[in-house]
């Protein structure tokens, strides 16, 4: 931490302290009230039956047997969930790499592109996902419009259980904005003298990409990934409001975010919802536990040997 | 290796002209992927400018007649005036919220010692780290035992109560200002709740304006929050107006583009004045 470095360590009484405490007193009471309690009486909920007007009957495992034994539509949500995982967030870290890598050029107006590339990541909500309904509309939209140019016959996009999960990540791909900025800083920080160093060592073009570049980057894509995944796996509003509320066409949009938010407040069963909560929240938990446990093996940390 | 043979002029030469190549090569590249990036919102001004019957006469970009009339046509179709009121009114007070909470937080974290810090802050962290649909039903309950769902109060209040991305943000910012600035102030009898409003809030105004505009994105665009918790046609915002008017009028493609053109223009507006601090609060945002 360097806020202290180079004094001495001071030792903080918890008098000295109250002023402190005072100003992070806001977040404190947000924790507790948004944050702690809610998660406390979720994971008690998660064992009860319970729909906000009635009283909570505690249920034991059942909740969570029936969700891994009897609820169909939890895998299918699940399977949903992981096909937009699988496909999404490795598509948002090659295209947020190759763009940010050809924003790192030093050519005039570059300036000018980055603003276009990261333009699509400030619009979001309904207006966006209504641009890309009519962009997918099977007859007039845009993407249909182009193929038939070329004599193709355009699939039926948010129409046909196939493509309507393609035509989310394709959504998802053009707001890459936030991913690439990230990179770019992460790229612009690369000390120059690194490369100087492996030309003159003969390294050219992708070597110094893979061996230099890319290691140097690496916390950056971790981190990246990470985020990427948290958001993917809770993917919800583009997929409501593409298929109205219903996750069709045959339940293809169902993803997981969406069949909890339908069993908790089209079904009010909060205890239920509670238990799909916190499964959601291991599966996140794991992946990203093990990601930073395989990181130690990819990711390069400056200076340390971590 | 053939370079090793050449002499060190043409060497020179060669490696200029690669480099040169090089560049035209990545500029192409640029436009093409910008190009492509831009063409869904062409597509959508192009869109909201036909006439009805105009939209499913095969692809073209450019109108035959330019419909203008869609806009006020589209404007008036719900009442987005009062939308626009509504949105207006929870994203000022949220912005407002979050930026005296986050501040007054981060600084506490950056500049006060106090027990406990290094062990709370990695909590800050990692809430950041929770899904939020794991919150998204204890908190609806919540609100509904206060009798909240309904009104604007479950998503209002909980900005006054810092958001972890922002004092995160807000952090590293005020880590970078010298604490000599802040001894000297002390000495001249200054409390730290007057060196955080007269000198760190002047020093950090960037990063404010970053968290500001991230906010007003946040919640212009929010759609879960007014899902939970609205409950009448007239308390709506923007962002459900454009449903409700997408539910009621089929396909009229050429009004939704002309409504979500407008729903959409203050974010555009607002990020092409104030591209800066977008890009400079995503930057700060990584983990070093």
């Amino acid at each position: 931490m360097q806020s202290f470095k180079g004094k001495p360590k001071e030792f903080v009484t918890f008098k000295k302290s109250i002023n402190g405490y005072l100003f992070i007193l806001p977040w404190v009471i947000g924790f507790l009230a948004f944050t702690a309690y809610p998660m406390l009486f979720s994971l008690y909920t998660s064992f009860t039956d319970y729909n906000i007007t009635s009283k909570q009957d505690w249920l034991g495992l059942k909740n969570y047997t029936s969700i891994f034994t009897t609820d169909r539509y939890f895998r299918i949500a699940l399977g949903n969930t992981l096909y937009y995982v699988l496909f999404t967030v490795p598509l948002v870290i090659i295209f947020a790499l190759i763009l940010a890598s050809l924003l790192n050029t030093k050519v005039k107006g570059i300036g000018i592109f980055r603003t276009i590339y990261y333009l699509p990541s400030v619009m979001s909500g309904v207006a966006v996902t209504l641009l890309w309904m009519w962009i997918f509309d099977p007859s007039g939209g845009l993407i249909n419009g182009i193929l038939h140019l070329f004599g193709i016959q355009g699939p039926g996009w948010f129409q046909d259980p196939n493509w309507s999960k393609p035509a989310l990540i394709i959504m998802r791909i053009w707001s890459i904005g936030g991913s690439m900025i990230l990179i770019l800083a992460a790229l612009q920080d690369v000390p120059i003298s690194l490369y100087e160093a492996a030309e003159l060592d003969g390294a050219v073009g992708f070597r110094k990409y893979w061996h230099i570049t890319l290691p140097m980057i690496s916390p950056t894509i971790l981190f990246v990934a990470i985020t990427t995944i948290i958001g993917a796996f809770q993917v919800f509003d583009t997929a409501f409001i593409a298929s109205n509320g219903k996750g069709g066409p045959q339940n293809s949009t169902l993803f997981y975010v969406f069949y909890l938010y339908n069993k908790a407040f089209k079904d009010l069963k909060m205890g239920y919802a509670s238990a799909l909560a916190w499964i959601l929240f291991f599966i996140i938990l794991a992946i990203t536990m093990v990601q930073l446990f395989i990181s130690n093996r990819w990711v390069h940390y400056e200076g340390g040997d971590k | 290796m053939v370079g090793v043979e050449e002499t060190k002029s043409v060497k020179y030469k060669s490696k200029k002209r690669s480099e040169n190549i090089k560049k035209i090569l990545t500029i192409v590249v640029l436009t093409a992927f910008a190009l492509i990036i831009l063409f869904p919102l062409v597509w959508m001004i192009s869109t909201a400018l036909k006439s009805d019957e105009e939209l499913f006469k095969g692809f073209h970009l450019i109108p035959e007649a330019w419909k203008w009339s869609n806009f006020p046509k589209a404007w008036q179709a719900v009442p987005f005036t009062r939308y626009t009121l509504n949105t207006l009114f929870i994203t000022i007070l949220c912005m407002i919220g979050t930026i005296l909470s986050s501040s007054l937080v981060a600084f506490g974290f950056s500049k006060m010692n106090f027990k406990g810090k290094r062990i709370i802050f990695p909590i800050v962290l990692a809430t950041m780290m929770i899904p939020g649909s794991v919150t998204m039903i204890p908190t609806y309950i919540l609100f509904a035992r206060l009798h909240w769902v309904g009104s604007y109060l479950p998503l209002i209040v909980p900005a006054f109560f810092g958001s972890a991305f922002y004092i995160f943000l807000l952090r590293q910012f005020m880590m970078g200002i010298p604490n000599d600035y802040l001894e000297a102030a002390k000495i001249e009898g200054a409390n730290d709740l007057k060196i955080y409003a007269t000198i760190i809030l002047p020093l950090v105004r960037p990063a404010l304006i970053s968290v500001a505009i991230f906010e007003f994105n946040a919640k212009w665009n929010d759609f879960l929050g007014p899902l939970l918790y609205i409950t009448k046609d007239k308390m709506y915002t923007l962002q459900f107006g454009l449903r409700s008017f997408q539910s009621a009028h089929g396909t009229e493609w050429q009004l939704f583009m002309a409504a979500s053109i407008i729903v959409l223009i203050p974010v555009v507006i607002i990020f092409f004045c104030l591209q800066r601090y977008f890009i400079e609060g995503v930057s700060m945002s990584g983990i070093k």
